[in-house]
């Protein structure tokens, strides 16, 4: 575990010394500052629009540096060949992708608490109260923390047998559909016993749902932070089980993956 | 006691679209390399050592065959404790300072930060880079990256290291920098196996040279061993050589040839040597160095490569005769 640590610390470096990370936070904060200018247009409003476009701000461009950063993490230490001077130390393979992961992940979490300090900022701004929506809003943000756990997994996991373009469009193609596993069940319902039908419901299941992160029967996180409703304990604690369990699952198949490879 | 022991060891590569072509690049290499010495591992370009090396490293895995690396198999991920790697060509996170990087690889080792961080000076001074401490890799020199290479290899204090054509990339002073780092290392028993396709490194530096050409290994052994190292010729140079005293030599059956101001006679053998000598100051010359003429490495190692290259020639068309 210490080894698994000590290679997640110099992948958070790798990350902190990337431009890209400091283009996608400068975009974010932009578009919060943008939310500011709009919320004054709108009177009465302004709370809801800030907090909106704020959280999905955060969330798109947070997928954003989790695809591009997540597929090269593993590419790049294949094709520089700086593999060959961890895999000839007593590190193990599994030890690599765990750290590299968890690098990543630290590097977001950072990310998250910059991005979401700046949309309290702009509420502070606007001599709106802070207190009463800022667990509701630690909620979203934390449902999108979920959220690029699996993201960030599924990037690996690609990465360990293909290019980062590649990579970054199977991540994006399944980030997309996993946007719509309710539509995929609504489908099958309609194709009823069709062997089509029954084939979207296993993708249904299969296939990473991102709806869990988002909604629960009626309820979604994101939303629910801009409405001022406090979210359900119970959602909460399904989709962090759904995202930790998903992405060991991923991290898994990753690490089976990356044993059987040869460094060429 | 045999550090490294190589059984059978056959690698081919798959190559092509769908991975269906193979490309044999080891073939049933066996050797051991005993505790404390320096074994030289020589061949031309694609010859295979990378491919061994790597084999033994476990960054790649053997078609067929098996190694030990001081009793362990190669896959025993503690084993890698006690040894060293420089690969060929190394390269090195960009983004870090060499400084950061000897640390980064102490921690892998299993040191704690303040010894991690002492032992990376220390390094970095055995390599010449104590004034680079905190230049990024970005920035460093391929001699610099090589220097950086080796420390990273020696950070643990390893019983055994590998190095891959650890004098590519490097002047001739870095050269004699490598060479004495080695030097030192068996002094303190530390056993050392390195490629290279430069002889004058081997020659020079190695206990056990293994001669690699193909894939397949042509010779193994001490050098004296693998040499003849029997005298073949004597070698007089001498300067101030009258044209009369030319023709006089060249009757005691030295071949004359002159380089510059000075003048190169070969003889066959010795019987003749001191007749020269006196031939050459009688007529008002100097002369200034004789030396035994030993077929070197260089010519041994060309002699051999030729030697397979033709066989496996002749066996080709043998074969596409009988396919006829
Ligand atoms: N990744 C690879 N894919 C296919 N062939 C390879 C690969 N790496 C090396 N080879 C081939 O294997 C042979 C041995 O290469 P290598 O071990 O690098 O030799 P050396 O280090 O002695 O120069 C060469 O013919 C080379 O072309
Ligand atoms: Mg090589």
């Amino acid at each position: 575990m210490r080894k698994v640590l000590i290679i997640a610390r110099t992948t958070f470096k790798e990350n902190i010394r990337d431009k890209i990370l400091y283009n996608l936070l400068f975009f974010t904060l932009a578009i919060i500052g943008v939310s500011v200018a709009l919320g004054q247009v709108s009177i009465g409003h302004e709370q809801k629009i800030i907090i909106d476009m704020s959280l999905s701000a955060i969330s798109l461009f947070g997928t954003l540096i989790a695809i591009f950063i997540g597929t090269g993490l593993v590419y790049k230490e294949l094709d520089k060949r700086t593999i060959y001077n961890l895999i000839s130390k007593p590190v193990r393979r599994s030890e690599f992708i765990l750290g590299k992961y968890l690098g990543l992940m630290s590097t977001l979490l950072v990310n998250l608490a910059l991005m979401s300090a700046g949309a309290y900022l702009a509420l502070w701004l606007l001599g709106k109260s802070v207190q009463s929506e800022f667990l509701y809003v630690l909620a979203a943000v934390y449902a999108i923390f979920l959220q690029l756990m699996l993201v960030t997994a599924i990037a690996l996991m690609f990465s360990t047998f293909s290019t980062p373009v590649l990579s970054a469009v199977f991540t994006f193609a399944l980030w997309v559909i996993g946007h719509f596993s309710t539509e995929m069940k609504r489908l099958a319902d309609i194709l009823r016993s069709a062997v089509t039908g029954h084939i979207c419901v296993a993708l249904s299941y299969a296939l990473p749902n991102f709806s869990n992160f988002t909604i629960s029967g009626r309820e979604n996180l994101l939303k629910s932070a801009a409405h001022f409703h406090a979210p359900q304990l119970t959602t909460l604690m399904l989709a962090t089980a759904y995202g930790f369990l998903y992405s060991a699952l991923l991290l898994t198949l990753a690490v089976f993956i990356f044993q059987k490879r040869d460094f060429k | 006691m045999n550090v490294v022991e190589i059984t059978h060891l056959t690698k081919d590569y798959r190559t092509g679209f769908w991975f269906h072509k193979r490309r044999r690049a080891l073939e049933d290499l066996s050797l051991t390399v005993q505790a404390g010495e320096i074994f030289g591992f020589l061949g031309p370009n694609g010859a295979g050592k990378t491919t061994t090396l790597k084999i033994l490293m476990g960054l790649i895995r053997p078609t067929a065959g098996k190694a030990r690396i001081l009793g362990c198999p190669i896959d025993h991920v503690q084993m890698h404790q006690e040894i060293g790697f420089l690969p060929e060509n190394p390269y090195f996170y960009e983004y870090l300072t060499g400084r950061e990087y000897l640390i980064y690889t102490a921690e892998l080792f299993g040191r704690g930060r303040a010894a991690a961080q002492s032992r990376a000076v220390e390094l970095m001074e055995m390599v010449r880079l104590e004034e680079s401490l905190k230049i990024p890799l970005r920035k460093f020199s391929k001699g610099m990256i090589q220097r950086i290479g080796i420390a990273q290899a020696l950070i643990n204090d390893p019983r055994i290291v590998f190095l891959d054509e650890p004098m590519s990339g490097l002047d001739p002073v870095g050269r004699r920098e490598v060479r004495d780092i080695i030097m030192n290392l068996r002094a303190r028993g530390v056993t050392v196996f390195f490629s290279s396709h430069i002889l004058a490194d081997v020659e020079s530096l190695c206990d056990r040279v293994a001669i690699l050409n193909r894939g397949r290994l042509l010779d193994i052994g001490r050098l004296t061993e693998i040499l003849r190292m029997e005298v073949s010729a004597l070698e007089v140079m001498a300067k101030d050589v009258q044209a009369v005293t030319l023709e006089r030599l060249q009757q005691l059956g030295g071949q004359t040839h002159a380089i510059g101001d000075r003048l190169h006679i070969t003889l066959p053998d010795d019987r003749s040597l001191l007749e020269v000598i006196m031939t050459v100051q009688e007529g008002g010359g100097k002369v200034i160095s004789v030396n035994p003429v030993r077929e070197s490495l260089e010519e041994f190692f060309l002699k051999r490569i030729d030697a397979q290259y033709v066989s496996s020639h002749q066996y080709a068309q043998a074969g596409s005769e009988i396919s006829r």
